[in-house]
């Protein structure tokens, strides 16, 4: 890395820490979280080609961001198109929550997106809710972002 | 597990109810008890016999340090070290120079004899007042040989109740989640132990995930979690034959087993299509019962001592919050009005206390609060920790603890750890591998 390279990162992490203290009390966005919702793009699976795996939630919520129902619409019209392909939605949540609640809301979770799925058209019989509560992480770390890569309904192909 | 044999006890000599030395229990204790354990007298043919059987030296010196080390981690007592005592084993048991043990400045002293009898250990001790001068216990006992660790906890267990005036808890097990492997993928086992960490066995392989094992309180039944083919179920395991099988005939998932206080039901929660509900199975004519009625999530039900209520994990109010109702599920009240989200509410044994985990400020907390929500009390903060589980006499609290890992997401881990009522004596309870989810057994014996 050169120096315009670290000055220049630099200057970004000023400039990020300037907007996060300026909107505190706002909603953040810092690139790969809106608000505490993962908006990033790491951690995501592909069904088929343009057609991301899984969707992403706020602390202790089952609402569905403008984001994930663009990905659950694409997961509902690749399903039309394949419609011999089942599929179980597996709910996640982050470690920052007692382990039975933790059960509970990502069995919620998972059933948000199933509940998305219906109404673009997908048979229930072709979809199972499950629920990992947060025994799953998809990354270990003890931060934000972590987490909220970690609350999550990930679409896994049952057939 | 064939070893666990109904103790024969004998009553040596009529004991008279009062106790001279008392430890008061109720509040944190900063001055334990100073308590001699001699080592148990053993003569030559005995520890011969036990030491071919056992593979353990001096069998009564191993049993006194069983008594030690419980009496340790009570917090109440502070066993002197052996190196000060001035007279034998054998001798003390038969009758203490009480000015030789007041001069180590030990309050109270216990004796005893072991002896191999009809290819079983039989057991004698005795508890001394040594500023009074008097014996102030006597018990006697026979068992097989294999049990001689079990020995030292009702000895344990006997010295405890005699000078604080509550049950002991040190013949007893925990049963719990044994972890291992990365955080994003752990493997975890069902796994039991002796309350003081040996004799550790595990229960399943770890094929498949478990979760959240229970005792019944009245035998050696287990419910817990278990993703066999990947299925999410609560199971009933008999720990004494391994046998298995799934609790009811429900269309999803089913977690948060628990039985009821006389271990004829499991209450559990069931969930579908978004929302969770309490339910309980009799375990004798398997009626289903549908017991909360709500679109939220409930869950981590515990029933009363005596049966008569729940108190349970509901977000209706919107976050987390501790509810209870009538075992019928009517009169539904709200109890945790404290700032932050509470969870896994657990009914004391005595029924006068729930304890529960809370977060609040990105801090989880143990805590205990009367059952009507008043007289809430914290007794440990951390980064992470939950699942509370008391002890079979309600005095003690057992849950696990997860650390924070590093940027890199390195460094996890998961421990048991133990605390009084009172807020003090908090420590790690030793276990083979990383561990989540105890659960205290009742006493094994009397």
């Amino acid at each position: 890395m050169n120096l315009g390279k670290i000055l220049k990162n630099g200057f970004l992490i000023l400039v990020a820490s300037l907007v996060l203290s300026a909107c505190a009390t706002q909603k953040k966005s810092t690139g790969q979280m809106q608000g505490d919702v993962y908006t990033g793009t790491d951690t995501i699976k592909y069904l088929a080609k343009g057609v991301p795996d899984r969707v992403f939630f706020g602390t202790n919520e089952n609402i569905l961001t403008t984001a994930s129902r663009d990905t659950l619409r694409k997961q509902a019209a690749w399903l039309r198109k394949n419609s011999n392909v089942n599929v179980v939605l597996e709910g996640h949540a982050d470690e920052r929550g007692t382990r039975e609640y933790n059960l509970a809301l990502g069995e919620r979770r998972a059933n948000s997106a199933k509940d998305y799925l219906m109404t673009y058209g997908i048979s229930s019989n072709r979809i199972s809710v499950t629920s990992y509560g947060k025994e799953r992480p998809i990354d270990s770390g003890s931060n934000p972002l972590a987490w909220s890569k970690n609350r999550r309904s990930v679409t896994v192909k049952a057939n | 597990m064939k070893n666990i044999y109904i103790l024969i006890l004998l009553i040596l000599m009529p004991i008279k109810a009062f106790a001279l030395v008392e430890v008061d229990i109720t509040r944190g204790n900063l001055s334990p008890l100073p308590v001699a354990v001699s080592p148990l007298s053993i003569d030559k043919k005995s520890k011969e016999n036990f030491e071919k059987l056992l593979k353990k030296k001096d069998i009564g010196s191993e049993i006194s340090i069983i008594v030690e080390n419980n009496l340790k981690q009570t917090g109440l007592f502070n066993p002197l070290n052996k190196d000060a005592f001035l007279q034998e084993p054998n001798i003390a048991h038969l009758k203490p120079r009480f000015e030789d043990w007041a001069l180590i400045k030990a309050q109270v002293l216990v004796t005893g004899k072991v002896s191999f009898v009809n290819k079983k250990l039989r057991v004698e001790f005795r508890l001394w007042d040594i500023l009074a001068g008097k014996e102030i216990m006597a018990l006697a006992f026979t068992t097989v040989p294999t049990n001689w660790r079990r020995v030292g906890h009702i000895i344990t267990d006997k010295v405890y109740e005699t000078l604080t005036g509550e049950k002991g808890y040190f013949d007893t097990r925990v049963i719990y989640v044994a972890e291992e492997g990365p955080k994003t993928n752990r493997v975890k086992k069902l796994a039991i132990m002796d309350q003081d960490g040996f004799n550790t066995k595990y229960l399943t392989l770890g094929n498949e995930l478990v979760l959240t094992p229970r005792f019944n309180p009245t035998n050696q039944m287990v419910t817990y979690l278990s993703y066999f083919r990947n299925l999410p179920r609560v199971y009933l395991l008999d720990i004494e034959t391994g046998t298995q099988e799934v609790v009811g005939d429900f269309p999803g998932m089913t977690f948060a087993p628990r039985f009821s206080p006389e271990g004829k039901k499991i209450i559990m929660s069931f969930a579908m299509d978004g929302n969770s509900e309490i339910y309980t199975m009799d375990l004798e004519n398997r009626v289903v019962e549908k017991i909360t009625n709500h679109p939220s999530i409930d869950t981590s039900p515990s029933y009363s001592p005596d049966g008569k209520y729940i108190c349970f994990n509901s977000d209706r109010s919107g976050y987390q919050q501790i509810y209870v109702m009538k075992s019928d599920g009517s009169n539904v009240k709200r109890i945790s009005f404290g700032k932050g989200l509470y969870g896994t509410p657990v009914w004391s044994p005595r029924g006068d206390l729930i304890a529960f985990t809370k977060l609040h400020k990105g801090k989880f907390y143990i805590g205990v609060m009367r059952t009507d929500g008043t007289g809430e009390r914290l007794l440990t903060e951390n980064f992470y920790q939950e699942a509370p589980s008391w002890s079979p006499n309600g005095r003690v609290l057992i849950f696990y603890r997860e650390t924070k890992t590093n940027s890199k997401g390195e460094g996890f881990s998961a421990k048991l750890w133990s605390i009084d009522l009172t807020g003090y004596n908090e420590r790690q309870v030793k276990t083979k591998t990383d561990a989540s989810d105890p659960s205290w057994s009742s006493l094994l014996s009397n």
